[in-house]
């Protein structure tokens, strides 16, 4: 039987405040245990939470760039449960009405464009951590991340593939760093996915019995994490096996899925609105107000690319993937002020690749946006070759100076002089009488061994549209 | 001195006739004699408390004076003070020593007013009689074998004995007014949301209130200027401007249109204590004031409604009581379950696991519908009952609780009988408006309230019609017998 996967994302992504979502203590990461867990922190008897407002602006913010319905009024509601680091005895949440409800996300996997539908968008506190071990049979609890602010993205089941799952994980990763809402900082929990897989008879319509991988905090887990899962589901169900409804942990060392607790053992978590925090009213004026400061989003920067400078939609699409990247483009093009398709096809190639190589983002590159448009210079006015170029940009990136300084230094600069170059024709045309024959009797491929030559001889100087300009018309 | 007003209080320290630290031992003095038995004050902090007579009396001679500076209050020990123990009545409390201060007891600090000591309440404000107490029954200082009124019931008992100048209180369904009238002082709760709930250890957090408990509309007036106003630490806490709620205690009381809601005179009231109200209120038909007969339909259902809502938002706000932090702890438990399970079997007692009990039921998926979202759309219609009373009066006026001060022990093992002690004081929680409770006289020797109900924001109003009141009688200067 062919199968069908089906997968929906809960991505909870810490929200860069100062302050608490509901208190004025610091969220600053590694921070001391309980140094940043004040009265409302700790939960002392008496203590009330007051709603962050940047909290709600970043709120806000998603939902603009999502295209998706800002709530005018959504509600905190309390979800009851007990756990050490849960210090109120229940977190504060949206349950019925959340900030952000329907919108969408569209991402590239491959050549396609995929269309992943957002159910809700809703603000809710962290909670604090447990830490085993550094007492002989006791846990203690670091309270420093307890009211952390929080927005937990949802998305319908529209995913079909581990593939797309992570495009779209990928995608809004870097969308919540593009409107400047969240760190991205996957290892330190700044943005997490939680993952609903299900698989059904292709063609089929209703869903199956889903599992709920949870935490995963990197893209290759992810894709890891799915494609056993999926493949787990399908040889139980071929096995005659049925699925229970269950929360799964992946482990990064077998490549394995889990279940930690069954359905069966699902909370109730006595949701119900929160008395101590008014319904949270947002006004068109306040939606206005956080408009103002959105940044040019990815989409509308991709489209003005295209436009703006005559660039193809593959490359615009991947020059505005990210902010860091996007801006090191324009510098490269203001500092350049050449062919736009010229600084992209480096931007995408050669920078990407060392970027890559190295781990490296791009904010952090060693060639800096100023040097790469030094380097473009001297391709476009012919004083190297493409070719030549790229030994120059290995050495910039080495830390050899900028490009005028390494093509000095190693005396790289192309000849273009004719003079020059015909001189070195004419010596080549005479210390070859093989091929100049048989290139006249009709063998295409000896004037290319010919240009070889001249090349060679000029130690790979020579401009090579002049070689071949100048062969071609003494073989004439 | 210890029958004055706070006005004549404040009057004899400015004149350096009293100092602080004078007045507050003769407090402390009767407190030492008087409170062994009656049992009003949970915790004393002698030290401490001087030490801030001390500072008043330097603010005193400084001339930096508010009309409360240097004198002795009690506050119910459902207050964060920093420093004080602060036990909310409970033996999961029983050791947690408040880190700060509650807004209600830094408004009083900034003022120079003189922290005596917490009052005894019952176990977090749940109940009607202070036997939920783990810090034992208080006596009601008129008739020592009975009760003096719940939760408030220390703050209660330590004004009626003059054991303090005046005290604070929080009512939920009625924890003010109704020990106000079972033992013959003047307590305020005022509209939602008016008093800061910040540091105020939550019962029912839509219900909570603080308020003044005093020995005369005067005093709770004076009490509001320090305790009203809004606070950005609570977000339920209203913003407006700052009121002198003092400001209309002499106006006349002709043309005041007082509404009788007739459930409010039905079955279940006993008949002396509505001789005493039926009296009160034609007094203020001699002092210009005219009645109209009003209905509160939905009054009947106030009691189911509050014990739906109020345990509900009960459970949750009282999770956070899990031995991890602080409080109660189990002294022996084999895993974190039986951790839990131990160490709140042991801090709570049998009301509060009552009402936890039930608040957890009611908000269980599959009930949730049928009680707690059921209980709100009714809630709405109490609220309606009294919107639509407001367009036919100006106030409301009735009993305060249906009978007098009954004998410790009496209701104890009736919740019901203990529950309908508040019938007539729920709905004004269930709708946040504010209400009063005034002495108005006596029925077999024991104190009857006159309950004084507004419309929102109509403290003022109401401090002046029982003001009127008070200038003409004089229920709310009589003391008990035997605490001289």
């Amino acid at each position: 039987m062919q199968w069908e996967v089906v997968i929906g994302l809960e991505t909870h992504t810490q929200l860069k405040t100062n302050t608490k979502i509901f208190s004025g203590a610091s969220i600053k990461y590694g921070a001391e245990p309980n140094t940043q867990a004040d009265e409302v922190s700790i939960a002392l008897p008496g203590v009330l939470p007051v709603l962050n407002a940047e909290a709600v602006r970043c709120a806000i913010k998603f939902g603009l760039a999502v295209n998706a319905e800002i709530a005018p009024r959504s509600i905190f509601a309390r979800k009851n449960y007990f756990y050490p680091d849960l210090p109120k005895g229940y977190q504060i949440s949206q349950y019925e009405l959340p900030v952000v409800g329907k919108g969408s996300l569209t991402v590239q996997v491959g050549d396609q464009e995929k269309t992943v539908r957002i159910t809700r968008a809703h603000l809710e506190e962290d909670a604090g951590k447990s830490v085993h071990g550094a007492q002989e049979g006791m846990s203690g609890i670091d309270l420093n991340r307890a009211g952390t602010p929080l927005l937990e993205i949802v998305t319908e089941p529209d995913m079909r593939s581990a593939a797309e799952a992570v495009a779209y994980a990928k995608k809004l990763h870097e969308l919540v760093q593009w409107i400047d809402i969240c760190d991205g900082n996957m290892q330190e929990g700044s943005f997490r996915c939680d993952v609903n897989v299900s698989v059904r008879p292709k063609g089929t319509e209703k869903l199956g019995t889903r599992r709920e991988i949870k935490n995963l905090n990197s893209f290759k887990f992810m894709q890891q994490a799915i494609e056993y899962e999926t493949q787990w589901q399908i040889d139980t169900l071929e096995d005659g096996g049925t699925i229970q409804q269950a929360t799964v942990l992946f482990n990064p060392e077998t490549g394995e899925t889990r279940a930690m607790r069954s359905k069966e053992e699902a909370n109730d978590y006595l949701y119900f609105p929160d008395p101590d925090l008014l319904p949270l009213a947002i006004s068109q004026a306040d939606i206005n107000a956080v408009k103002a400061t959105m940044p040019e989003l990815p989409e509308a920067m991709k489209s003005r690319f295209e436009q703006q400078y005559g660039l193809p939609a593959y490359d615009a699409a991947a020059i505005t993937a990210s902010k860091p990247m996007a801006d090191y483009f324009v510098s490269t093009i203001q500092a350049f002020g050449g062919e736009a398709k010229q600084a992209s096809n480096w931007v995408m190639g050669s920078l990407s690749a060392k970027l890559n190589e190295a781990g490296l983002e791009v904010i952090n590159s060693p060639v800096s946006a100023q040097a790469l448009a030094g380097l473009l210079k001297r391709i476009a006015d012919n004083t190297i070759s493409g070719k030549m170029a790229k030994d120059v940009f290995e050495a910039m990136w080495a830390g050899e100076g900028d490009a005028d300084d390494i093509i000095a230094k190693k005396g790289l600069k192309q000849v273009s002089d004719s003079g020059a170059i015909e001189a070195i024709v004419d010596q080549v045309l005479a210390a070859n009488a093989v091929m100049v024959a048989e290139y006249k009797a009709g063998k295409e491929k000896a004037f290319n061994g010919l240009v070889g030559q001249c090349m060679k001889a000029s130690q790979g100087k020579a401009n090579p549209a002049q070689v071949n300009e100048i062969l071609k018309k003494k073989l004439a | 001195m210890i029958n004055a007003s706070l006005k004549e209080m404040a009057a004899a320290l400015a004149a350096k006739k009293i100092s602080s630290v004078e007045l507050t031992q003769l407090f402390l003095a009767r407190i030492k004699s008087l409170n062994p038995d009656m049992n009003a004050y949970i915790t004393l902090d002698e030290a401490r408390t001087l030490a801030q007579a001390k500072l008043a009396d330097a603010r005193i001679a400084n001339g930096d004076i508010t009309p409360v500076t240097g004198i002795p209050f009690a506050q119910k020990d459902i207050f964060c003070a920093k420093d004080w123990r602060t036990t909310c009545g409970s033996r999961m409390l029983e050791n947690f020593i408040a880190p700060y201060d509650a807004h209600v007891i830094s408004q009083f600090d900034h003022a120079g007013a003189v922290n005596l000591g917490k009052t005894n309440m019952d176990e977090f404000a749940m109940g009607s009689s202070n036997e939920t107490s783990y810090f034992g029954k208080v006596k009601n200082p008129w008739d020592r074998e009975r009760v003096p009124g719940g939760s408030s019931g220390g703050s209660a008992a330590a004004i009626a004995a003059r054991l303090c100048a005046a005290a604070t209180g929080t009512d939920t369904g009625g924890s003010i007014r109704q020990p106000a009238s079972l033992c013959g002082f003047t307590g305020l709760k005022p509209t939602y949301g008016v008093v800061s709930r910040y540091g105020m250890i939550a019962f029912a957090s839509s219900l909570d209130q603080a308020g003044p408990m005093a020995k005369s509309a005067e005093d709770c007036a004076l009490m509001m200027n320090v305790m009203a106003g809004f606070d950005e630490r609570d977000s339920t806490s209203l913003q407006r401007d700052k009121e002198d709620y003092t400001r209309d205690l002499n106006k006349p009381l002709a043309g005041l249109k007082i509404g009788l809601p007739k459930e409010y005179f039905a079955e279940g009231l006993s008949a002396e204590v509505a001789k005493v109200v039926q009296d009160a209120i034609a007094h203020y038909r001699k002092l210009g004031a005219e009645t109209v007969d009003i209905s509160l339909p939905n009054t009947r259902l106030s009691i189911p409604v509050y014990y739906v809502i109020a345990p509900a938002e009960a459970s949750s706000n009282l999770s956070r009581y899990d031995g991890v932090r602080y409080g109660h702890r189990a002294a022996e438990y084999t895993d974190l379950l039986d951790m839990y399970c131990k160490s709140r079997a042991e801090g709570f007692g049998a009301e509060v696991k009552r009402r936890i009990l039930i608040g957890t039921y009611v908000l269980s998926a599959g009930y949730y519908d049928a009680y707690y979202l059921k209980a709100q759309q009714i809630r709405r219609l109490i609220a309606q009952d009294f919107e639509e009373a407001f367009k036919h009066c100006d106030i409301i006026m009735g009993p305060s609780a249906p009978g007098t001060a009954f004998k410790i022990g009496e209701k104890a093992d009736d919740p019901v009988a203990m529950y309908l002690q508040d019938i007539y004081t729920i709905a004004v929680n269930l709708a946040g408006l504010p209400g009063m409770s005034i002495p108005a006289g006596f029925a077999n020797k024991l104190p009857v309230g006159l309950q004084i109900i507004g419309n929102y924001f109509d403290e003022a109003r109401m401090l002046n019609v029982a003001h009127a009141y008070q200038q003409q009688t004089d229920w709310h200067k009589q003391m008990p017998e035997g605490i001289a």
